[in-house]
């Protein structure tokens, strides 16, 4: 196996991760792809939260190593580590906008904290908002909107940066079905402008409907992987 | 820039009462410092002036020829301390005698002998820092062949220095307790807001937000309340002592002795301390914030 795989975005090898004397994540060795759109399933309390966060290093391994993008995690410099999470784009299950800002400035937020020149922020914003459907509400407050809204301004907000790789963890999770396609959608699109695409759902039945490639982890190892084609 | 500063502003008018109350004890703090400050300046004015005005009296005996006068002149020249001797023979002291009796200077017509002696008045050079230097001097003066006596400054201004030493220790103590309280009241405002955007500042973070983006604001924003605090204290002494000096000129000679205000230098240097008490304060809020 080549250490270098010019395909793979990411490279998971070996990785342990234990909370105290829990252990969440055993021995885990997998590839992610360059553009690819890979689900991470599997029950409650199997560490795919865990193994998103190590991801943008919103936690660390305890043992084993992680690549992204030709980069090892392990031996990355506090200073770099704004750079790395610049990579990503971030979509929780419970949305986490601002609640005291505009739609409009939670957006400008992440674009000004990427370092996005002045003077284009409010244009960027602007054809992000339009992007999610979402330009008519620029100036409402995250609560005067409904979860499929506040999603897809969180969509946005994680696309702010023109990230490499999107980590969505449970983006449909409490959302309806309705809009839980919406976001779907969003994320396609997303993908087919050249981006890597990693989901953590147990919705199964949303896999089927997308199609992609699914990783099962149970009890903090990866229990199996195929690949499910999108479905007509 | 610009925008950092609109950013920060922002923040403060939302905290309107809580950033008044931080400039305030900054102000109070600054007010007190430099207020001593300023008593200092001019008590130092003060002593100055009574030093410059110091001699050290030497009065010869009677009997002393010419020879042994130049031998005590040639030997207190020699002290470095020295700036000036002056020799008054008696005659002239009798002259200066009957010029201070004025009217009653028959008083001193009838004598029939001078009674006063031969004497030097010996002038040093003076700093509130070397006046412990007078007193063995004159010691070793008055130790000389020929010395009948030796007189110098009075008693209480050395007191007076005393005393001044002990206020300038407790002001430097008083000034450091604010001090440290100005530093308090910056971190803990600066910690409630933190608290209050812990939020934002982790969504910032996840998102590649560098430490001095999330920072700046703040160091700004503390910045701002050290400067706030600091003009208004030195604004504040400054009008109390306009209000002090317009109600005080009849009574003071101007020419002897001038109620000035702070050097521009030192002014600066508070308004640089003040400046500092804000960044120290950000500065150890946000490494307790962030380490957590
Ligand atoms: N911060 C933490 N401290 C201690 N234990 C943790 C922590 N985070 C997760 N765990 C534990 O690690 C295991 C994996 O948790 P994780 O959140 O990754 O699971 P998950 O697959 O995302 O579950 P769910 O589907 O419920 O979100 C769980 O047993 C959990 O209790
Ligand atoms: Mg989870």
């Amino acid at each position: 196996m080549a250490y270098e795989d010019k395909s793979a975005m990411i490279r998971i090898l070996h990785v342990h991760k234990r909370y105290g004397s829990k252990n969440a994540l055993r021995d885990v060795t997998l590839d992610i792809f360059d553009k690819e759109f890979l689900f991470i399933s599997g029950p409650s309390g199997a560490g795919k939260t865990t193994l998103l966060k190590l991801l943008y290093l919103g936690e660390k391994v305890t043992g084993g190593n992680i690549i992204v993008d030709g980069q090892n995690l392990s031996r990355i410099p506090r200073r770099e580590l704004p750079f790395l999470r610049r990579k990503f784009g971030i979509i929780f299950q419970d949305f986490k906008l601002i609640p005291g800002k505009s739609v409009y400035e939670n957006i400008a937020l992440v674009a000004e904290a990427v370092g996005t020149r002045r003077k284009l922020i409010r244009k960027k914003v602007g054809s992000l908002l339009r992007n999610v459907g979402m330009e008519d509400r620029a100036d409402a407050l995250p609560r005067s909107l409904s979860g499929g809204e506040q999603q897809r301004v969180a969509v946005a907000r994680a696309i702010a940066g023109n990230p490499k790789i999107i980590v969505a963890d449970e983006p449909t999770g409490s959302l309806d079905p309705e809009s839980a396609d919406v976001i779907m959608d969003l994320l396609r699109q997303y993908r087919n402008l050249g981006a890597t695409i990693i989901i953590a759902t147990h919705d199964t039945q949303r896999i089927r409907s997308t199609g992609g490639r699914v990783i099962i982890l149970r009890e903090g190892r990866v229990e199996s992987a195929c690949v499910i084609p999108k479905m007509e | 820039m610009i925008y950092l500063l609109k950013r920060s502003l922002k923040d403060m008018l939302s905290r309107l009462f809580l950033n008044t109350l931080t400039i305030i004890s900054i102000a109070m703090a600054v007010l007190i410092f430099s207020a001593a400050l300023l008593f200092f300046v001019h008590a130092d004015q003060l002593l100055r002036i009574w030093l410059a005005d110091l001699r050290i009296m030497v009065y010869l005996k009677k009997d002393i020829s010419e020879a042994e006068t130049g031998h005590i002149r040639e030997q207190i020249e020699k002290m470095p301390e020295v700036a000036e001797l002056v020799f008054i023979p008696k005659e002239k002291a009798l002259n200066r005698f009957r010029q201070q009796m004025g009217k009653q200077a028959s008083l001193a017509e009838g004598l029939r002998e001078n009674p006063l002696p031969d004497s030097f008045e010996v002038r040093l050079f003076l700093s509130a820092g070397n006046w412990k230097a007078v007193a063995p001097l004159a010691g070793q003066i008055a130790e000389m062949a020929k010395v009948e006596d030796v007189e110098y400054g009075e008693q209480w201004l050395g007191k007076f220095i005393h005393i001044l030493n002990l206020f300038r220790m407790s002001a430097y103590v008083l000034g450091g307790i604010f001090f440290l309280a100005a530093v308090f009241f910056v971190a803990n405002t600066i910690r409630l807001v933190l608290w209050s955007r812990r939020e934002e500042i982790e969504i910032m973070r996840l998102f590649g937000a560098t430490e001095s983006f999330i920072k700046d604001p703040f160091y700004l924003q503390a910045l701002f309340m050290g400067t706030a605090g600091g003009v208004s204290g030195l604004g504040g002494l400054y009008l109390i002592l306009q209000i002090i000096s317009q109600n005080t000129a009849v009574y003071v000679p101007q020419e002897f002795f001038q109620l000035r205000f702070l050097p521009l230098e030192t002014a600066l240097a508070i308004l640089a301390g003040s400046m500092l008490t804000g960044w120290t304060g950000c500065f150890f809020s946000l490494r307790q914030f962030l380490k957590s």
